[in-house]
């Protein structure tokens, strides 16, 4: 990529506790460019989140980032003091999160919110203010803008309150967008339409996109790469076709088994009681390994089939792998097998 | 109620608009203290209509009850002054007093309790003992005390009254805030970019407001009973007629003519009174519980 708008190069956060530094990221780096939608995939617990935050330098306590740079644009967010982030949140990079209700503000109506969004990054009048927010919910496909402007969040749905949620987002026009599993709280239906909305936005826009789920099969369809996060380290990052077509990973690969998939493409594997195939879905065995418990080697080692003494012992180092990285020892030997 | 979807989720402002007010008025008591006090105001408001001239004025004979004279319906005190005028009079002295009072408390306890609860740390520990320190002191005495160093007058009663009481104000906005501060509503807020105080003016504080409003007319409540003891020890505004200080002219004929001073008393009774039926009313109102009764 000639010039990513963001890039996260080693970033490291680790929990402060009164036994020392509990690492929960570790020397994570990637980058986005403009238009660009990425996805980070890993199960409850794997940072992911935490690095959601931090890109908007917000690691909150006792989480601290203990190395590493997020340069937006260029410039080193970690670097900045509080009033300078400020003036780079909500106006430079932007975030959606999962529960659109608590998010919003009960007492003001959406339109206000939205405008309040605006006039806090730049000084325009309250009317061009307004206009502009009449154009993002048009935007942001809600229907009869004029409307809604004056509705309050509780008499919305939970697909229109994530809506006015990405309207605020974007309000100032943000280069990157990061997007916390904005669509779990949805429901199936939702999440398509809230998903293709981003996916549009971003488009016609240019908004590089950070998306952070640990449902891997919503956002095949829309993402460009994805970067799969295990106990705090990124394990593979490929281009979306690539990865489903060949994971590398063996973690990668037991997230791609435990995907439901089509009844079409399944196996039939006995009719089930409406005459549908019933099949186990396949599960990695075991749980992420805890923080204080890490082990020396490949954190997934004792979830992993392959895993050996080298596994055990040493982490492994990301290497080139296809269309992007992998970090496994035997990625290359497993791949043959 | 009639939108159940609405049911699990915590009241809003609209919801307050669209049917709190019509609540409050289906509820007996709430009623009885908005009726009340809406008739304390229109004897404020109609006092100099209904009785023109100063009430501190010597009107006719001397303790006259009432019904004695057409023109006295309550009565006369001890030094002629028509009582009825009193009570019209006083009660523009103890509704102002207990408003600003009122108002100057609800001022410093939401700015104490805002800075506290928001900012935590040194700033919550260092205004938290300042206010406990206000919290240990008896508000009546230290009220007492206030008036007695500043000299009576409308403006130092109100003040005082105000110094000391809102203490309790004060760590309820608090821990309203900081149940807020760490909300996801705030967090939001931060995320775009907000300013502190855009978060705390916008975001914050009018989703504290509604313990506020019920303790708010409990605070006017409690001025002017302590505006009408002061009064009644001597320490109101000598050249104001109030409620307290009527009492405290009474006490002298309590035995021969008990009405001069029950009926400032009954006033200062049914003002009290009102405004605990209405904080009544919004606490059940406001705080959601009436929906379930």
């Amino acid at each position: 990529m000639s010039d990513p708008v963001l890039a996260v190069d080693g970033l490291s956060i680790a929990f402060q506790t009164r036994r020392g530094p509990l690492p929960a990221v570790r020397d994570l780096s990637f980058s986005v460019g403009r238009g660009e939608m990425l996805a980070i995939v890993g199960e409850s617990g794997c940072g992911k989140s935490l690095t959601a935050l931090a890109l908007l330098g917000l690691v909150p306590p006792p989480g601290r980032v203990t190395g590493g740079t997020v340069r937006l644009e260029g410039r080193d967010l970690l670097a900045l003091d509080e009033a300078a982030l400020r003036h780079v949140r909500g106006a430079r990079i932007s975030m959606i999160f999962q529960e659109p209700m608590t998010a919003l503000n009960p007492v003001l109506t959406v339109g206000e919110q939205i405008m309040e969004a605006i006039l806090e990054h730049e000084p325009v009048s309250r009317k061009a203010a307004r206009e502009r927010t009449l154009a993002l919910l048009e935007r942001v496909r809600i229907p009869d803008p004029a409307r809604r402007f004056a509705e309050y969040p509780h008499r919305m749905s939970g697909g229109m309150r994530q809506r006015v949620m990405i309207a605020m987002a974007l309000a100032g026009a943000p280069a990157v967008l990061v997007a916390d599993e904005p669509t779990t709280a949805l429901d199936v239906t939702i999440q398509a339409q809230i998903l293709s909305l981003i996916d549009e936005l971003r488009r016609e826009q240019g908004t590089a996109v950070v998306f952070i789920t640990h449902d891997l099969g919503v956002v095949s369809r829309y993402v460009d790469r994805v970067l799969v996060m295990y106990a705090g380290r990124k394990v593979e990052e490929r281009d979306t076709r690539d990865l489903f077509a060949d994971p590398f990973h063996p973690y990668t690969k037991g997230l791609i088994a435990a995907q439901p998939r089509g009844l079409a493409a399944r196996p039939q594997a006995g009719p089930g009681p409406a005459g549908v195939a019933r099949e186990r879905l396949t599960e990695i065995p075991g749980t992420v390994p805890a923080l204080a418990a890490m082990p020396p080697g490949c954190a997934f080692a004792p979830r992993c089939p392959l895993a050996d003494d080298r596994c055990v012992r040493t982490v492994p180092p990301p290497r080139p792998a296809g269309s992007g990285l992998v970090a496994c020892h035997h990625a290359g030997e497993s791949h043959a097998i | 109620m009639a939108r159940t979807d609405t049911a699990s989720l915590p009241p809003t402002r609209t919801d307050f608009r669209d049917r709190a007010v019509g609540r409050l008025l289906r509820r007996p008591s709430a009623l009885v203290g908005l009726i009340l006090l809406a008739g304390i105001l229109a004897m404020a408001a109609f006092a100099d209509v209904a009785f023109p001239g100063d009430p501190l004025d010597m009107a006719g004979s001397p303790l006259l009850r009432p019904g004695d004279a057409a023109e006295f319906p309550l009565g006369t005190d001890m030094m002629g002054r028509d009582l009825a005028s009193g009570i019209f009079h006083g009660a523009r002295v103890s509704l102002l007093i207990g408003g600003v009072a009122a108002l100057v408390s609800l001022v410093i306890g939401i700015g104490i309790g805002a800075l506290s609860g928001y900012y935590g740390g040194r700033v919550d520990r260092a205004l938290m003992r300042v206010t406990e320190l206000f919290q240990t002191i008896p508000p009546f005495l230290f009220t007492l005390a206030l008036v007695a160093i500043l000299q009576p007058s409308i403006a130092t009663i109100t003040t005082a009254i105000g110094i000391t009481s809102w203490s309790g104000l004060a760590r309820l906005v608090r821990a309203e805030v900081l149940r807020l501060r760490n909300s996801e509503l705030a967090q939001a807020s931060i995320i775009l970019g907000a300013s502190d105080a855009r978060i705390i003016f916008l975001h914050i504080l009018p989703n504290a407001l509604a313990p506020v409003i019920v303790s708010a007319s409990i605070l006017v409540a409690t001025a002017i009973l302590t505006e009408s003891s002061l009064s009644f020890l001597g320490l109101g505004d000598p050249n104001v007629v109030s409620w307290g200080g009527m009492v405290g002219a009474g006490r002298e004929t309590i035995r021969t003519d008990p009405h001069v001073a029950a009926i400032p008393g009954v006033a200062i009774v049914i003002a009290v009174l009102a405004l605990n039926l209405l904080g009544d009313g919004l606490n059940d109102v406001l705080n959601g519980k009436g929906e379930r009764r």
